[in-house]
């Protein structure tokens, strides 16, 4: 009986090591921080929806695998993907060096420019140190915007660092904080169309330097997992080629660009 | 002063996580959490003494409303009390223009309320415990040497009554200590916060937990510490005594 167990336990290893070596995904676990309008947000009936979901929806169709959508805070989601609670991560995140050395990106399926958000009478008309000195500034916790703003303001202005963008926009319109640093769009469909309050762009939309804003937002992956990678290569191709790319980001950032 | 940079320097070489940067937030931390869960403690403590009498009041219309504040502070989680004062008052109208905001605009100050509630509560039960212990004996004495109430309160049940609590109360500095971790919920950079934005920086969670953790149990370890001194202090009364 004994021997038996051992025995059914060594296959049972053999087949995890086996499986562990070259997995076919039939069954796509996507982490996703959720709300970001607009790029994952949740509808008022409650339904996942957003940029990132519906095109991550539709490179699985292309692929002809299942995707599920794992929610997760933004500061856990690369550990997250490290152990395994999910395969990839489509949440908006921006190709950079530092998260190179981390996780597998796919292609950069967009590019978003970061931009400063404030209240329409704050009186500035661009962000450098001598404006912001004194000011309290808003950032999701370890974005890119964080790594900016940490490196570059935090000897002038107090930074106040969030788990979730919703509850920054929410210490916005408290008016706790004087200025917030956010993905544009993000910061559009949050700020400059709310109800609250008027808001508005400080500056120019920022993509530079390189080193902190990348090289746009692409799907991260465990660095062995090359071929699942390569295979949402090939659907976003194929995606832009036949014009579903377009249809998508129409729907969700009008007809410019 | 040079040496003492240069090595430090040498020390942290070639660690990537441990730069005297993030060492700076831990320290930052530190302070915050330090001050946070001392304050709170000392307003809680301050609060907790009439508090306790109140509730040990025979009189139902004294003892009851304290005894529906501690049931709703210890019947909910901290970390809902702190959502509710910190992102709850400011759906209060014209909260942003009363002399109120530049106090509750602050994360540190919302925080430090809700703890010093919450540990309110906790201690004003235990001292209501230890006060209701109090050896009749002690009382009936007191009564005979026709002692008032409040003279008999202050001279007899209040003393004995703190030293009783002593061990207990220690029991919920360290509690209030471990609960302050939640305060970086609200933005505050305590020492947990710390933690989680070099984890978020650096993906490391090992590292940047357990150093925390460490801190946090050289913390536990002091005020044990402090309360086995006190103990051995106030309650030496109680020790077997050498034959």
């Amino acid at each position: 009986m004994k021997k038996l167990l051992s025995l059914s336990l060594l296959g049972l290893a053999v087949a995890a090591a086996s499986s562990a070596q070259a997995r076919d995904y039939d069954n796509v676990r996507i982490g996703v921080d959720v709300p970001y309008e607009p790029m994952e947000f949740r509808t008022a009936e409650g339904e996942l929806t957003g940029f990132d979901i519906d095109l991550g929806n539709e490179l699985c169709d292309r692929m002809g695998v299942t995707c599920e959508w794992v929610e997760q805070e933004w500061d856990g989601i690369i550990p997250g993907l490290m152990s395994r609670n999910y395969d990839a991560i489509m949440s908006s995140m921006t190709i950079n060096d530092e998260r190179r050395e981390q996780v597998l990106f796919s292609d950069p399926y967009i590019t978003m420019p970061s931009a400063w958000f404030a209240a329409s009478d704050l009186g500035i008309s661009e962000a450098t140190k001598e404006t912001l000195e004194g000011m309290t500034i808003g950032v999701q916790r370890g974005t890119l915007q964080d790594n900016y703003v940490t490196d570059n303001f935090s000897d002038v202005a107090e930074i106040s660092r969030y788990s979730t963008a919703d509850d920054m926009v929410l210490d916005m319109e408290a008016e706790r904080l004087d200025i917030v640093f956010l993905d544009f769009p993000i910061g559009q469909s949050t700020l400059l169309e709310s109800e609250e309050a008027e808001y508005m762009v400080v500056g120019e939309r920022i993509s530079e330097p390189k080193e902190y804003f990348g090289d746009g937002f692409g799907i991260a992956f465990r660095q062995r997992d090359e071929a699942l990678a390569e295979q949402f290569n090939e659907a976003l191709a194929e995606v832009q080629e036949d014009g579903t790319y377009d249809e998508i980001y129409t729907r969700y950032f009008g007809e410019e660009e | 002063m040079l040496d003492i940079s240069t090595w430090f320097n040498d020390l942290l070489a070639g660690n990537v996580i441990f730069t005297a940067d993030t060492l700076g937030y831990y320290w930052e931390g530190l302070v915050t959490t330090t001050q946070l869960v001392f304050l709170s403690l000392i307003a809680g403590l301050i609060l907790a003494v009439p508090l306790a009498i109140m509730r040990s009041s025979k009189h139902k219309w004294i003892s009851l409303p304290v005894y529906l504040y501690t049931y709703v502070f210890r019947g909910t989680p901290l970390l809902i009390q702190l959502y509710i004062i910190y992102y709850g008052v400011v759906f209060i109208d014209g909260i942003q223009e009363s002399f109120l905001w530049p106090v509750l605009r602050e994360a540190f100050y919302p925080a430090l309320i809700a703890f010093t509630l919450n540990t309110a509560a906790y201690t004003t039960e235990i001292f209501r415990g230890a006060i209701k212990s109090t050896a009749q004996g002690e009382i009936e004495a007191a009564r005979a040497y026709g002692m008032s109430q409040n003279l008999m309160m202050r001279r007899i049940i209040l003393p004995s009554a703190f030293r009783r609590a002593l061990p207990a109360y220690g029991n919920e500095v360290i509690f209030m200590l471990h609960a302050s971790a939640i305060a970086s919920v609200v933005t505050l950079m305590d020492l947990t916060g710390a933690a989680r934005f070099v984890y978020a920086r650096y993906y490391a969670p090992f590292e940047a937990f357990l150093f925390v953790a460490a801190i946090y149990l050289c913390l536990t370890f002091a005020i044990l510490f402090f309360f086995r001194y006190l103990e051995k202090k106030l309650l030496a009364h109680l020790r077997p005594q050498d034959a």
